[in-house]
């Protein structure tokens, strides 16, 4: 038997800051063993419980795309004793892995359609891996349109800057940035974006939503995604909650009798329709 | 098949069984306190309380246990697990309502997808001797919940006490490696139809009037039942019931450690702790009493049957014995007739008003 609570080793490659305010920093890390790495796959929006040990072990999605291939990537907002010491953690350091854990986007629902992916804040982690993963020349074919909206406080909050530019400059994906609150060096569009999807008003036709961000940025997006006639099973989320053993053993993540651990952490809003508003 | 062993041979039978295993078993620590635990003597071994304060399920899945420990080695660390088991194990005098439960244990650590080790290795390592419960309490309702008191599933030997004697079936493989046992000879008819007797009248005792059939569907609507306004209230969250429940598994993951040294360990949580949901941003899902009720009972009741078809309780009465506020699970369970739902919404509605 295969022990599933076991962490493999993996190697800190390489840390960088992602926001001004100093407070998400993405981690890239390495395979300690081959054999590991061979042996994981995974698809954009599953996570992995990342290992600090001594200090514990926590949740995260997993930010890179499966077609970047050798390593992973995490981007960890400082909120607690796990993500601190990811914060401090030096490149050439060690941390445990145990993953790649949950469902992951529907990809194979997602072929033949248009994709419109709605974020906010830091949750866009696994948003940029369904992106990256779409955008990679032997994917870009098995979905139509890519639209984004993504969207942050102030413009020093926005995660991935250079990636986002990149993103600007290519005519195979449409992207709309937008923050709350622009600055002096700020040309994009300011607004909220529940009022941002409502202008772009991308067609529902033929269209999978994928929304991720702060529950009141979800709440306020639901309405404007049913007022643009998606349905319900057309709308796909990630949810987060507090969990420990990732495997839907451990209890506490359940929403009725499903585990966002092994359940979710992906949701059609549909399902999450009939699930108790435990959450 | 059907075998005796004197109560006088008790004690060198224990012996000749802890040269083999580790043997568990109940141990009374004091006056009201009775656990399974590891025997070092036979003399620590009590068959005589009517059911140990705390269940079985410790023997597979402890209060705490490590999952494993690590060592710093320059930049790298050396980790060991802790999921091996090194001795086979017997567990002796376990109640059938405690056996049962470990078939629900079953459902969720050995269940499709994930494989829990260590509570799968103990699993496997260990012969279950079931012991008949004679007496049922008055809290029991063993036999409303899919058992009764001589409920044989799920043992391997299996004991009724005939007062200087127990009878002995051997009931699986396991249990017939100890055919040849020394001290086990065969019953004549007469122990054999004692044995039966103290069953017909056990099974009359244990309550088998609670309505737990079809609570799964009843209590589908019953979410945002003003009903749990009024469950939750005298619920101080101390969490014994979920402690002592043979079926609640939840558990905490922590690290410990000294400098570059230490282990992972996992504790049993409890769902009527506020911290048990509590994110890091301060956010919580079951925010109150109320939420925290409706999970404990909403798992047993409905949540765990719609993954595993059945409900997460086997009627072991633990949770009314030793509630501090008198939480009786029985009457929770029968409130949720249509009826009865009926009434608490049109009484909470009146106090609104």
């Amino acid at each position: 038997m295969k022990n599933p609570y076991f962490p493999i080793p993996m190697r800190v490659k390489r840390t960088s800051v992602e926001t001004t305010d100093q407070m998400l920093r993405t981690i890239e890390l390495s395979f300690l063993n081959e054999e590991d790495k061979r042996a994981f796959h995974f698809i954009p929006g599953q996570f992995c419980e990342l290992s600090v040990l001594g200090k514990g072990e926590a949740p995260f999605g997993i930010a890179s795309s499966p077609t970047e291939n050798g390593s992973l990537k995490f981007t960890i907002n400082k909120a607690g004793v796990v993500t601190t010491a990811l914060h401090h953690i030096e490149e050439g350091a060690e941390v445990g892995l145990r993953g790649p854990l949950g469902n992951g986007y529907p990809i194979t629902l997602f072929e033949g359609k248009n994709i419109l992916v709605i974020g906010g804040g830091f949750a866009f982690t696994t948003l940029r891996s369904l992106i990256a993963f779409f955008l990679q020349p032997q994917n870009r074919n098995k979905v139509k349109d890519i639209t984004v909206i993504y969207g942050a406080r102030m413009p020093g909050l926005l995660l991935y800057k250079e990636e986002l530019k990149e993103w600007e400059k290519r005519d195979d994906i449409k992207l709309v940035v937008t923050v709350d609150w622009g600055d002096k060096d700020w040309n994009g569009k300011v607004g909220l974006v529940p009022n941002v999807l409502e202008e772009v008003a991308p067609s529902s036709e033929n269209t999978y939503a994928v929304i991720c961000g702060p529950p009141i940025m979800i709440k306020f997006t639901f309405p404007k995604l049913m007022a643009l006639q998606f349905p319900n099973e057309r709308i796909y989320t990630s949810l987060e909650k507090r969990m420990k053993c990732g495997i839907g053993k451990c209890g506490r993540c359940n929403i009725g009798h499903l585990y966002v651990c092994k359940d979710g952490p992906v949701f059609s809003y549909d399902q999450l329709e009939k699930l108790p508003k435990d959450y | 098949m059907t075998l005796k062993l004197d109560k006088k041979d008790l004690k060198a039978f224990l012996e000749t069984l802890m040269e083999e295993y580790d043997l568990f078993a109940p141990v009374k620590l004091a006056e009201g306190v009775s656990i399974y635990k590891k025997i070092d003597s036979p003399d620590e071994v009590d068959l005589s309380t009517e059911n140990p304060q705390k269940p079985a399920k410790e023997v597979f899945f402890p209060q705490s246990e490590t999952m494993f420990r690590y060592e710093k080695a320059g930049k790298r660390y050396q980790m060991t697990s802790t999921e091996g088991v090194e001795r086979e194990r017997v567990i002796l005098g376990a109640r059938p309502c405690d056996i049962q439960a470990f078939s629900l244990m079953d459902d969720v650590f050995l269940g499709k997808e994930y494989k829990d080790v260590y509570y799968g290795n103990k699993r496997k390592a260990t012969t279950i001797i079931g012991l008949a419960c004679p007496h049922p309490l008055s809290t029991c309702f063993c036999s409303s919940a899919g058992g009764g008191p001589f409920l044989r599933k799920g043992s391997d030997l299996f004991l009724i006490d005939l007062g200087e004697m127990f009878i002995v079936e051997l009931l699986t493989e396991k249990g017939m490696a100890f055919q040849k046992n020394k001290f086990f000879r065969e019953a004549n008819t007469k122990e054999i139809s004692l044995a039966k007797g103290i069953e017909e009248k056990a099974s009359t005792k244990a309550d088998a009037s609670v309505p737990i059939g079809g609570i799964d569907r009843r209590s589908d609507l019953m979410m945002e039942n003003p009903f749990w306004d009024r469950m939750h209230e005298k619920c101080i969250g101390c969490g014994v019931c979920t402690f002592l429940c043979p079926t609640c598994h939840c558990f905490d993951i922590v690290d410990e450690a000294i400098t570059d040294k230490g282990q992972r360990v996992r504790n049993w949580d409890s769902c009527l702790f506020p911290l048990y949901s509590q994110e890091t941003s301060g956010h919580n899902p079951r925010p109150t009493g109320r939420e925290r009720t409706r999970q404990r009972l909403m798992h047993k009741f409905n949540y765990f049957p719609k993954n595993f078809g059945r409900v997460a309780c086997v009627g072991c009465g633990r949770c009314i014995l030793y509630c501090p506020v008198n939480f009786d699970i029985r009457q929770a369970i029968k409130l949720t007739s249509p009826k009865e739902i009926k009434k608490v919404k049109d009484e909470v509605d009146l106090t609104r008003q």
